[in-house]
């Protein structure tokens, strides 16, 4: 039986002047499945996570979010993103919300909730990622792993069928990591679907159902961790990671504890 | 010492008067500058190509060229093609269009400061960009544009004296009446001064208040006169 | 009168309005920044006595309207010596200006990296010496985007010493107006060219700028 995919993409292109940064992308991904896209800087790996919400609007191709076709004329693109999370590289928490205020404004002014629903959700949200005793805080008042776990709770708040995840640790002093990786991995295991762009080879390693590799705007290779890491298929793969692992080092594969 | 009080008791009311006068003008044109310095601003960062022009013409014009000048364009030159305005409404109108220019400027800066990401991430959430605007991009833009609107609001208390040249009953004009009748103009000039020294401290400290009472945790500006 | 013809007499009287324009605003702006930097300095390195002194002349200055100070300065001037309405109202804008100018050099004297000056005091060099010779000169070029803007409104302010009857452009757009009866063009017209003087001046300030910009 073939389940009816999370999110369907098929034939991607994107241009950005003369520079093709997406060259015919085809992807599937299945409800509850962890996928992480990895690849030198400047691939699309971006551009791609931002056509899913359309961010980017793609020259070319078609997007399925489960059984809608967003790419199709007068989609309501507000609509469409109230179902799929985002987590950006940069936070971009609003400055001028509390932790909290950044999890509920979403709630009543894009879900229309009153605003003691959206303050017990609000709450509940920001416990799922362990800050609950940060609500009243200002982002400027919190370090980098709490303001992301707060645009974390921020795209949880929404309900949304699959998140997505900008390199969201490579903003990160190196200690900070951890608690982001953490937070990630329990949505994982709650059986969040989530595509995770990201140079964390241990979290890819130990969390995802499948790494992508993608280079200059195409998916070289895909498959489970256990055989991109052990046995690529294609050179590029193998080289890729070799120097991944060298400069991100061994230590961090140590960063996302595999289970507990 | 007599002597000073017998006039200090003759002019006080008359200064009392004007400095009512004043104030009104300044709460006015403040107003009315931010009634149309924000529009101005949001057109000029988010409006189609006209949109964008026309204010970008209102704006460098009205930085442009002399406060006075404008005051007299207003008040002299409007009857001329058919629209006459009284001395207040002449002198509203002169301040709040100079002003919105300035404020114009101030909101533009404020919402060009907010990182890009603070719309995608509004726009991430599936909220419109009208939304998006008014939710998240404005109340940040206003707490960094508070620091140059409240150097504005004190700056507005002394540019509000040229209004004298339209006869319109300010501090000014009734400094220049009671200088005329006792024909000694530097103590008279000196008193005006003062009291505008007292009201631009008033105005300083109410909007420092202000700023303390709305401060954020990470949102800050630099700010410059005009 | 024809069109053509007003237009030639109202742009011909405007524009020599235009030299006294450039001419008050010029010697306000030269007695501004005299003024301006000796009291920027006296803010910075004058001591507990002259620093007080500079910061409450500056305070004071700056919390009265433009007009009021020109109006007290003038009627002082006249006082005691036998001045033109221009070089007065031209000299008392330049007072007024010095209080905002004192404000922007001793923001630039403060921006000059600390370093600065104990390399200079490190070579030997005098306090004063210093101060002329390496602090001044970066400040100088720290300063000139906010002394643009200040330009730019000593500028626009000179249209002020027509209440001392100075014949400026806006003195001049009255003159014509009341012959012409047309006050709109003639008011107009002088707001064009303050708006084309404002504008060269802005591109003049901004290639200085560029030109001396200092790199740190």
């Amino acid at each position: 039986m073939s389940k009816l995919p999370i999110v369907r993409i098929e034939n991607l292109h994107k241009k950005y002047g003369d520079t093709e940064v997406l060259k015919g992308i085809s992807l599937e991904v299945q409800e509850q499945e962890v996928v992480v896209i990895i690849g030198p800087s400047g691939t699309g790996k971006s551009t791609m996570l931002r056509c899913i919400n359309l961010l980017t609007i793609p020259d070319e191709g078609r997007i399925w979010l489960e059984d809608q076709e967003i790419t199709a004329p007068h989609t309501d693109v507000n609509k469409i993103r109230q179902r799929i999370g985002m987590v950006f590289q940069d936070f971009n928490l609003f400055n001028h919300l509390t932790a909290l205020g950044n999890v509920t404004i979403g709630l009543t002014k894009v879900l229309g909730m009153n605003k003691k629903e959206a303050h017990e959700k609000g709450m509940w949200e920001l416990e799922r990622v362990g800050l609950a005793d940060k609500a009243d805080l200002y982002p400027a008042q919190l370090s980098g792993g709490q303001k992301q776990r707060v645009a974390i709770a921020r795209a949880l708040g929404m309900d949304p069928h699959v998140m997505l995840f900008d390199e969201p640790t490579s903003a990160l002093d190196p200690e900070l990591i951890g608690e982001v990786l953490t937070v990630m991995q329990k949505l994982a295991r709650e059986g969040m679907t989530m595509l995770v762009v990201t140079h964390e080879m241990g979290f890819a390693r130990e969390v995802s159902d499948r790494i992508i590799f993608m280079e200059h705007g195409v998916i070289v290779e895909q498959g489970p961790p256990d055989q991109l890491f052990y046995a690529p298929k294609h050179n590029r793969t193998r080289e890729f990671l070799w120097k991944i692992t060298e400069l991100y080092g061994k230590d961090r594969d140590n960063a996302a504890p595999a289970s507990g | 010492m007599d002597e000073l009080i017998v006039f200090l008791q003759r002019v006080i009311p008359d200064f009392i008067e004007g400095t009512k006068i004043t104030l009104q003008l300044t709460v006015v044109a403040l107003a009315l500058g931010a009634a149309i310095g924000l529009p101005a601003a949001l057109a000029r960062v988010y409006g189609g190509k006209w949109l964008k022009k026309i204010a970008v013409a209102y704006i460098e014009l009205f930085r442009g060229t002399p406060l006075l000048v404008q005051l007299f364009v207003i008040y002299y030159g409007l009857p001329d093609v058919g629209i006459t305005l009284s001395r207040f409404g002449a002198a509203y109108l002169a301040l709040g269009l100079n002003s919105g220019a300035y404020q114009a400027e101030y909101f533009r800066g404020a919402i060009q400061a907010i990182g890009s990401g603070q719309m995608m991430a509004a726009r991430a959430i599936g909220m419109s960009q009208i939304k998006a605007i008014r939710y998240i991009i404005m109340p940040q833009a206003l707490r960094l544009a508070l620091p140059a609107w409240s150097n504005e609001a004190i700056a507005m208390v002394k540019y509000t004296a040229i209004v004298f040249l339209i006869a319109v009953p300010d501090l000014m004009t009734k400094a220049k009446l009671i200088a005329g009748r006792y024909f000694n103009p530097i103590p008279v000039y000196i008193t005006v001064a003062i009291i505008y020294i007292i009201l631009v401290a008033i105005a300083t400290v109410i909007m420092r208040t202000v700023e303390r009472k709305l401060e954020t945790p990470g949102l800050e500006l630099e700010t410059e006169r005009h | 009168m024809d069109f053509l013809q007003q237009f030639g007499f109202l742009v011909y009287y405007l524009s020599q309005g235009l030299g006294v324009t450039l001419g008050v605003t010029a010697i306000a702006l030269t007695t501004g920044l005299f003024f301006g930097t000796i009291l920027g300095l006296m803010r910075v390195y004058g001591g507990p006595v002259l620093s007080r002194f500079a910061a409450l002349y500056s305070l004071v200055i700056r919390g009265i309207p433009v007009i009021v100070v020109l109006f007290i300065l003038f009627f002082v001037i006249a006082a005691f010596v036998n001045l033109s309405p221009f070089l007065a109202g031209a000299l008392s804008l330049g007072i007024a200006s010095s209080a905002y100018q004192s404000e922007i050099i001793r923001g630039a004297i403060m921006s000059v990296p600390p370093g600065q000056m104990m390399a200079a005091r490190a070579i030997g060099m005098s306090r004063l010496k210093a101060i002329l010779y390496v602090i001044l000169p970066q400040a100088f070029r720290l300063a000139i985007p906010p002394w643009s803007n200040e330009a730019a409104i000593v500028l626009k302010d000179s249209s002020l010493v027509y209440v001392l009857g100075v014949p400026e452009i806006l003195r001049r757009a009255q003159y014509v107006s009341a012959r012409t009866h047309e006050p709109f063009i003639a008011y107009a017209a002088a707001a064009l060219l303050y708006f084309a003087l404002t504008f060269l001046t802005n591109r003049v300030l901004d290639a200085a700028e560029r030109r001396f910009r200092l790199l740190m």
